[in-house]
């Protein structure tokens, strides 16, 4: 009995060093997960410079302005389109690649897609700016090669024309996000058993058929990981357009992270709007948890498949 | 069979065996090499910025002013370097960059792995808790929450300062080391533990002198993924130092190099080199272990 004491008091005394050991990562979670949650929802409620504490109760007059602004609506259209050329543009590119540089006969496709991943370990303000100098329609390359080629006859102000802007700047997104769409679907086709396919081609299946009754059952539960971590990430695309077009031309580019961030931060607005921001970022996190919740029979889908 | 087959025959393997797709396996062998016609001219194109980039860095203003696609400056020069480096604060930037990014590393190994060690041991009340919410975190929209934390390192009184920048670009802690540092630990047998008590070794000291330095390779791993994205971080940098230009790193300092009247891009080319070169190279180097942990978050 007093030996089982001892023995519970070490135990006890060992779990109290766990949770000390816990600590910095439970306060950094409440501090920077947590409490930004809350806080935004209730400086939503106020209309805020950031001057001092938030006294000003507006009730929801934040919200109601937020939803009725046509610009918000645009800005989130457009960041929606982002996360839509991520999902049905690149990810099927990426995979059709990842299947071409996962045949092992391939000679140097390790140089393939280290080049093809280069763009990821950039950073994105960086690459975006020299993006902006390539494209320049006066001294910039691509128009150079337009030009020379008579390909145009006059050169494409491709981030000074509202009709050009956004489908350029979800280009060079999808340049530079691609490389971690190609690693993922590289390790989903991994998650394959060569000898399932190998029995397959002895059995004489068509590629098709290896793909459509192999390879996408296999796959399904990562495809739909990779899926959802995508369509967030692309959602809140921010760097690239911040550094291209900062939301222009005409707010052609706008999108609601670069749409809170003027509001919040930017030195163009005479004081900052918090509470305003804050709401936008609430209305816009709401709407992202609805959008992925719409992909739940996705994940269905894949607990029946793991199961 | 007959023995006049030889091993050249093409509907023939080596041992003389009829082939089962004899079509289909001379197809696959010259397929991957067709393949290439597409494969180098397409990556070529795909690094082509950087390529450009980094011949841009090297030309004269004057040669740039002229324009020319050739990707060999007619006289390398390493004015570009000097004049970012010391008129467009490039030098500061970096040096700025380089401690934003060890205190970002250093603050998510000390956390991640001091919480990693603490859930890897068995028993712990509320372990599955913790572990569940986490991962509902990192999986949860929850919307845009800087102005928040903005506000939260301001009240620290951090703001203004690289210190407050890595908390706020380090504090959103993601689940996916501790997971890593957990799974590391727990798979450590516990005769090792056992040793260090009898040794008279108390629970913190086991960890900090025996386990931790054998997790290296986990250590390793975050602290890669760290340093890179931490070094190109911007959105955190960018508003950290709205207040205070003399803090920005490469990524902001780079922003503001634009809008100007006339964009000096040998200048820019230099900077942007300056900026992204050792991301690549460290990425290079140690391609094998960045890319597997990119791919091991998704497996796991």
């Amino acid at each position: 009995m007093a030996v089982r004491t001892r023995r519970t008091a070490a135990k006890r005394r060992e779990y109290l060093w766990c949770y000390v050991l816990l600590l910095p990562l439970l306060l950094a979670f409440g501090g920077f997960t947590l409490w930004p949650i809350v806080a935004s929802w209730w400086y939503s409620f106020f209309d805020w410079d950031g001057v001092g504490t938030p006294t000003e109760w507006v009730g929801v007059a934040n919200f109601i302005e937020v939803l009725t602004a046509p610009d918000f609506w645009s800005a989130f259209w457009h960041s929606f389109l982002f996360s839509l050329v991520a999902l049905f543009i690149e990810l099927p590119l990426a995979l059709a690649f990842a299947i071409l540089l996962n045949n092992v006969r391939l000679r140097g496709r390790n140089m393939y897609r280290l080049a093809l991943f280069v763009p990821v370990v950039t950073t994105t303000a960086v690459v975006g700016i020299v993006f902006v100098a390539l494209l320049d329609p006066v001294r910039g390359a691509v128009n150079e090669v337009l030009f020379a080629t008579g390909l145009v006859d006059s050169p494409i102000n491709f981030l000074g024309s509202t009709v050009t802007a956004l489908p350029t700047v979800m280009g060079i997104d999808l340049w530079k996000g691609f490389g971690i769409s190609l690693i993922y679907w590289l390790a989903a086709l991994q998650t394959v058993p060569k000898e399932l396919i190998e029995a397959a081609q002895l059995d004489g299946a068509r590629r098709f058929a290896i793909v459509r009754h192999i390879m996408v059952p296999v796959m399904a539960p990562i495809a739909i990981v990779i899926m959802l971590l995508l369509f967030q990430r692309s959602l809140g695309t921010f760097d690239l357009v911040q550094a291209m077009t900062a939301g222009g031309p005409v707010y052609s580019t706008d999108v609601v992270p670069t749409y809170i961030f003027r509001y919040a931060f930017s030195p163009e607005m005479q004081a900052p709007r918090y509470g305003f921001a804050c709401a936008a970022g609430v209305i816009f996190g709401l709407l992202t948890l609805v959008l992925t919740l719409l992909q739940a029979p996705a994940l269905k889908y894949r607990k029946r498949v793991a199961a | 069979m007959s023995a006049t087959l030889t091993s050249t025959d093409p509907s023939r393997t080596a041992d003389g065996m009829p082939k089962l797709f004899p079509s289909r396996r001379s197809v696959g062998r010259w397929r991957p090499h067709l393949w290439h016609l597409f494969l180098i001219p397409f990556c070529v194109l795909w690094v082509y910025p950087f390529i450009w980039m980094f011949s841009a860095a090297f030309k004269s203003q004057r040669e740039m002013l002229l324009g020319g696609l050739s990707l060999i400056p007619e006289e390398p020069t390493l004015d570009n370097f000097t004049r970012a480096w010391t008129t467009a604060k490039f030098g500061e930037y970096t040096v700025n960059t380089i401690i934003f990014t060890v205190l970002v590393v250093g603050i998510v190994l000390v956390v991640t792995s001091l919480a990693g060690y603490a859930l890897s041991r068995p028993g712990l009340p509320f372990k599955k808790l913790i572990i569940g919410v986490l991962v509902a975190a990192m999986f949860i929209p929850h919307g845009y929450t800087i102005i928040p934390v903005f506000i939260l390192v301001n009240e620290l009184g951090l703001g203004n300062s690289l210190l407050g920048a890595a908390l706020a670009q380090a504090g959103p802690v993601h689940v996916v080391p501790v997971l890593l540092f957990m799974g590391f630990f727990s798979g450590m047998p516990s005769e090792l533990e056992d040793a260090a008590k009898v040794d008279g070794a108390g629970f913190f000291r086991t960890f900090l002198s025996i386990m931790l330095p054998l997790s290296k390779p986990v250590i390793g791993t975050v602290a890669l993924q760290n340093f890179i994205g931490a070094w190109s971080a911007f959105f955190v940098p960018l508003v950290f130092t709205l207040g205070n230009p003399s803090l920005r790193t490469l990524g902001v300092g780079m922003y503001n190099f634009f809008g100007q009247e006339s964009t000096d891009f040998a200048g820019l080319a230099a900077g942007a080199t300056i900026s992204v070169l050792p991301t690549i190279i460290v990425f290079l180097l140690l391609q094998k272990t960045f890319i597997e942990g990119i791919a091991g978050a998704v497996k796991s």
